[in-house]
């Protein structure tokens, strides 16, 4: 050979680093210039949710009660009670293998107005947002965690799952939790009782809110309330709906009138993150003091992995091609001889 | 009926021709009669008519109030009425001289107007004023009038000696309901009206009769008032939200609520805020003492019935009953999960330990291992051992 | 001095054929047998607590770290151990580097214990473990999964090893039709060889892209894949340098000590390749600021500092064949994998709606003790009882 493998090895190095640099940028770059990156999933067209506002939530956790009912949940002692709470007391303190939906405060200060930044107080709901592109669905190896074509809800089947946690651990919003203490856990999270929808009653959590904090109905629709929310101003009278936006589930309701008392945060919290959710939020509290990611791009890091993936290995072209080349080369180099 | 007993009574009353001149101008029998007239109109027994007339000849001895009355229905008056302890016998006629009242002032017209004159010259500066009802302010005040001198001129001349000034009721202490919508009589608080003068509001509708006793008491004891708020309520009384203190808060907390009078949960006496209670708006104390004495759940919640704010300036006769309160100042109970607490399972001694210690190990036995690999190496380099193996 | 290569010959049959291979022999119940079992038998203790009372009754891995030990050391960082097989048989039989040749069965025996143990740690991971073998169903399988990609690459990289380990059995128990039998398609295997550590090794990398924010900007990237896979093979280089120093030592064996010149030169390349696409990568990402206060600051310089290390004491020409360099700049490069990977996996995650803590349970690092502890008791049973390692000619030095 005119080239020795030397020279090619060391041509070939040199030759590398200089592409490897391209092919940094390229790959690494941030999302937008990103050229790994699979299209977004759109939401369902009959996608559904729910609204929450946390100008109106009074932190009464019906829902949180009424969640746990319709889910079978246990109650939940938080680790500083456990002392004097035998477990007559349902207090748990974020979402976990016993709680599906939990309402949390935002202090600051003297906490002396509802819904202020400074020297206020703020309620926040947190259960599974149903995302667009679900990290969850993406991620689970045996299809435990899917994602309903139709209504868009992320439903969870144990009878398929192999306790991996992957989805714990991609969720953006830190959903999905499992089950520690059982010798036969399973993952746990907010599915939008979708078996109460079935009989078309409402979820839990939108059927026993006394404010309407909390609202079910069509993603769509709720996203268009949630505008009209945050475009009102302080001392406007306007109308609250309570339960299903649509008056269709669970059947109609009254809502009520009052006053708007705060300014509301003009951001939709969902309506962009991560590729959209299917729950939205609302607020007079900026969301990243609420605890929520805010700082998270406008598509879902699922496209970024599965970007990854489907480059390397999309029809398997890629491994069979190196695959072939490998074994020409392992049989030329073994036939004479033994192989250790 | 004390007809019969005066006689006997009389004997044991000891001096009274020292009662001359404060009588008024009174016969000592007439004077027996009209105090024995006063106790049977107070409702109390014959025997009170001999401690009404020791009262009022140690009157001076005993702290003046002067009880006015504004744009009022006299429920507040009403709910004095209601006290046992003191009973409003011991109250007036032991605790306090109760210098004019128009509702239990027996004497009337120019008699009663006189001697609150007379009062009010007598203990220039150390009397206490009490108003009840809304000071009229529209057209110089001429929509309520006593005696033909407006309710606004009267209210500023009494103040003007009083030592302390109260007002009892939602209506003496902010407006109330007259001053509510379109407020034709320009009715307004008498904080309002008496500016640069202090004054205790005690409101309510009607407010309890102990938190405007209680507050009179403390002063006429220890001869200052309590602690007061910023709008100058006592802070014993309403301190506190009536969410902070009612008895169906946790039901409130577990979030069970009455949807509608007379469904299950209203039954079981659910919370009521979803029927509008203003409890988590509102500063009373009603839940802790309930009305009338007689016993636990007698204020409106406990009835099942929401509060509807009586005592709060822009809640009371202000907010439609069944509208949703804001929920004011509640710092959430320490049970309430905060957004950011700190979660998961941490270090422990053992743990840290036994990393340390595997670390450490290796790292030791790195060392160790490296120092005799070197001496090997250099054992490699000498010149005796070539072709020897490796040891 | 006769070559150990050249007792074979091409086309020979079998009566002239010499196993190069043989068994080390020795006393098997040795001081760290001993030691070793302790650790089994300790880690055998908690791992029966962990199936009767669950994951929470042992480890402290919590709801805000799902992933914590177990998965970290046992499986992602013990893979990489693994790659000793890999990166030998690419040089052996891909490059074909003959010299490479007694390097190869050791280091297979390595990753065959590297990854079947990784397999035994995640069956203890798992939380619903008796349906694990829905992996393998292909109605269950979610093809957008990198994990089962990861799963389904490593379980059969398990069984081409076992594979390629066979001919040591076969050998000790004289099933001489049966080896060269399978000797004639062994090929195939060592290509799959090849090929399944490049795609899953560099798997492990991609599972953390999805994670996003919640990695702190130290390690995110999309580069994530080329990373691990540069990792796995400087981390092979590493095993394999390691192991045959760690060998000479222990078992009084003369190194092949012109082999390991190579591979020391190929691991500190792929060392100092990885250091600067770090570099470049921050560059591109426009993160250069993240090493001076980004979440996990102190273990990114440790992690640098370790690779940096490795390359300097490998760097001048004389260390690559002293033995004590080898080892310092094998551990150095090892300890730096270790911890690059422990970095991505636990130390820059960052959970969502925190602030969680995480710090392995005692019982944890005793199960992950037992664990590696069961891998160096197999080790030691397999080298004095098959022919694993090359003899030893008393001629040659």
């Amino acid at each position: 050979m005119t080239l020795s493998r030397r020279n090619f090895l060391s041509r070939a190095a040199r030759g590398s680093a200089a592409a490897a640099a391209a092919a940094c940028t390229a790959v690494a770059a941030p999302p937008a210039a990103n050229a790994l990156q699979r299209p977004p999933k759109p939401m369902p067209a009959e996608a559904v949710g729910l609204l929450y506002d946390s100008t109106l939530c009074i932190g009464c956790k019906a829902c949180v009660k009424a969640c746990k009912d319709a889910n079978g949940m246990p109650v939940e002692v938080a680790p500083e009670q456990t002392a004097w709470n035998g477990g007559e007391w349902d207090t748990p303190v974020e979402l976990s293998g016993k709680t599906l939906n939990v309402i949390k405060v935002y202090t600051n200060g003297t906490m002396a107005e509802k819904d202020r930044e400074t020297d206020g107080f703020a309620f926040i709901k947190r259960q599974c947002l149903h995302c667009a592109d679900p990290s969850c669905v993406s991620v689970c190896p045996v299809s435990a965690m899917t994602k309903d074509a139709r209504t868009g809800i992320v439903n969870y089947n144990p009878d398929a799952c192999i306790g991996c946690r992957y989805c714990v651990l991609s969720c953006p919003f830190g959903v999905p939790k499992y089950e520690y203490d059982s010798p036969t856990g399973q993952i746990r999270k907010c599915q939008l009782c979708k078996h109460r929808l079935a009989e078309n009653q409402l979820p839990a959590c939108a059927d026993v809110c006394p404010t309407g904090a909390t609202l079910f109905g069509r993603t769509e629709e709720l996203k268009a309330e949630a505008k009209r929310r945050v475009a009102l101003k302080p001392g406007e009278r306007t109308h609250f709906p309570r339960g299903d936006i649509a008056g269709k589930v669970g059947g109609a309701r009254d809502g009520h009138e009052a006053p708007v008392r705060v300014a509301y945060q003009q951001h939709i919290y969902g309506e962009k993150e991560l590729g959209g959710t299917q729950c939205l939020a609302v607020s007079a509290v900026p969301f990243d003091k609420l605890n929520l990611p805010t700082d998270v791009p406008e598509t879902g890091y699922p496209t970024l992995s599965e970007g990854i993936q489907h480059t390397l290995y999309a029809g398997m072209v890629g491994p069979a091609t190196l695959l072939a080349g490998l074994v020409y080369l392992a049989h030329r180099n073994t036939k004479d001889h033994d192989v250790d | 009926m004390p007809d019969g007993l005066v006689d006997r009574e009389a004997e044991q009353l000891g001096d009274l021709d020292s009662y001359e001149g404060t009588l008024g101008g009174l016969t000592r029998r007439e004077f027996i009669n009209y105090c024995a007239g006063v106790a049977a109109f107070l409702g109390l027994p014959s025997a009170m008519g001999v401690k009404i007339a020791e009262a009022a000849s140690a009157a001076a001895r005993r702290p003046s109030v002067i009880w006015l009355s504004g744009s009022a229905c006299t429920g507040c008056t009403e709910t004095l009425l209601r006290t046992n302890h003191p009973s409003l016998d011991t109250l007036i006629l032991e605790q306090i001289s109760l210098e004019y009242c128009e509702t239990l002032s027996v004497g009337s017209g120019h008699q009663a107007e006189n001697w609150k004159k007379k009062a009010m010259q007598e203990n220039h500066g150390k009397y206490l004023m009490v108003l009840d009802g809304a000071v009229s302010t529209k057209d110089n005040g001429i929509y309520a009038k006593v005696a033909g001198q407006t309710v606004l001129e009267m209210v500023q001349e009494v103040a003007a000696g009083a030592a302390a000034v109260v007002s009892i009721g939602s209506c003496g202490s902010w407006g109330g309901w007259p001053s509510t919508g379109v407020n034709p009589t320009g009715c307004k608080g008498l904080p309002e009206v008496l500016k640069g003068k202090p004054v205790v509001t005690i409101p309510g509708c009607p407010p309890n009769p102990y938190n405007f006793l209680s507050t009179v008491l403390h002063f006429v004891t220890f001869g200052k008032l309590p602690e007061l708020d910023d709008k100058g309520r006592p802070k014993f009384a309403y301190g506190r939200l009536i969410h902070e203190n009612c008895e169906r808060r946790p039901h409130f907390d577990a979030g069970r609520f009455a949807m509608e009078f007379g469904d299950y949960g209203h039954r079981q006496g659910y919370c009521l805020y979803k029927l509008g209670c203003k409890g988590p708006e509102t500063y009373a104390n009603c839940p802790s003492i309930g009305f009338n004495d007689v016993g636990q759940g007698t204020w409106p919640v406990g009835t099942g019935h929401p509060c509807f704010g009586c005592t709060e300036q822009g809640v009371g006769f202000s907010k439609p009953i069944h509208e949703l309160a804001s929920l004011k100042s509640v710092a959430p109970p320490n049970s309430y999960p905060d957004v950011r607490s700190e979660k998961g399972n941490g270090a422990s001694p053992g743990a840290v330990a036994a990393v340390a210690g595997i670390t450490g190990a290796a790292i030791g036995a790195g060392a160790v291992i490296a120092s005799r690999l070197g001496k090997q190496d250099k054992a490699d380099e000498s010149p005796q051992s070539t072709g020897k193996t490796g040891a | 001095m006769a070559s150990i290569l050249s007792d074979r010959t091409s086309g020979s049959t079998e009566s002239t054929w010499v196993n190069p291979h043989k068994p080390i022999g020795g006393r098997l119940i040795t001081e760290p047998f001993l030691i070793a079992l302790i650790f089994v038998g300790i880690g055998g203790i908690l791992m029966a607590q962990r199936f009767a009372g669950g994951l929470g009754a042992v480890a402290n891995i919590s709801d805000g770290y799902p992933w914590g030990m177990w998965v970290a050391v046992d499986v992602v960082i013990g893979s990489a151990f693994g790659c000793a097989g890999y990166v030998m048989a690419f040089l052996a039989y891909i490059l074909n580097k003959g010299k490479y040749h007694p390097l190869v069965r050791p280091a297979v025996l390595a990753s065959l214990f590297g990854y079947g143990l990784a397999g035994l740690a995640v069956l203890v991971d798992l939380g619903r473990y008796w349906n694990f073998y829905h992996l393998l169903l292909p109605w269950y399988a979610q093809p957008n999964s990198v994990m089962l990609e990861v799963g389904l690459c490593v379980a059969t990289y398990t069984i081409v090893l076992m594979v390629e380990f066979t001919p040591a059995f076969l050998e000790k128990f004289g099933f001489e039709n049966a080896r060269r039998k399978l000797n004639r398609l062994l090929f195939f295997f060592v290509a799959l060889g090849v090929l399944l550590p490049t795609m899953h090794q560099s798997s492990l990398g991609t599972m953390m892209v999805v994670v996003g924010h919640k990695l702190s900007p130290l390690w995110q990237t999309q580069m994530l894949p080329v990373f691990f896979w540069l990792t796995a093979v400087l981390m092979g280089f590493g095993v394999v340098i390691w192991e045959s120093v760690m060998a000479s030592l222990c078992f009084n064996r003369p190194t092949e000590k012109a082999v390991l010149r190579k591979v020391a030169e190929l691991m500190l390349v792929t060392t100092a390749l990885f250091v600067v696409l770090r570099l470049v990568d921050f560059a591109v990402r426009g993160q250069l600021g993240a090493p001076f206060g980004a979440h996990g600051t102190l273990m990114f310089w440790v992690e640098t500092a370790l690779f940096i290390a490795g390359i300097l004491v490998v760097l001048p020409k004389p260390a690559r064949t002293e033995r004590k360099a080898l080892f310092l700049g094998s551990s150095f490069v090892l300890f730096g994998g270790i911890i690059y990977r422990l970095n991505v996996y636990i130390v820059g995650f960052i959970p969502a709606v925190g602030p969680w803590s995480y710090f392995p349970s005692l019982a944890e690092i005793f199960v992950t003790v037992g664990i590696f502890a069961l891998e160096v008791l197999l080790y030691l049973i397999f080298v004095k009882t098959l022919p694993v390692m090359h003899a030893v000619n008393a001629k040659h030095g």
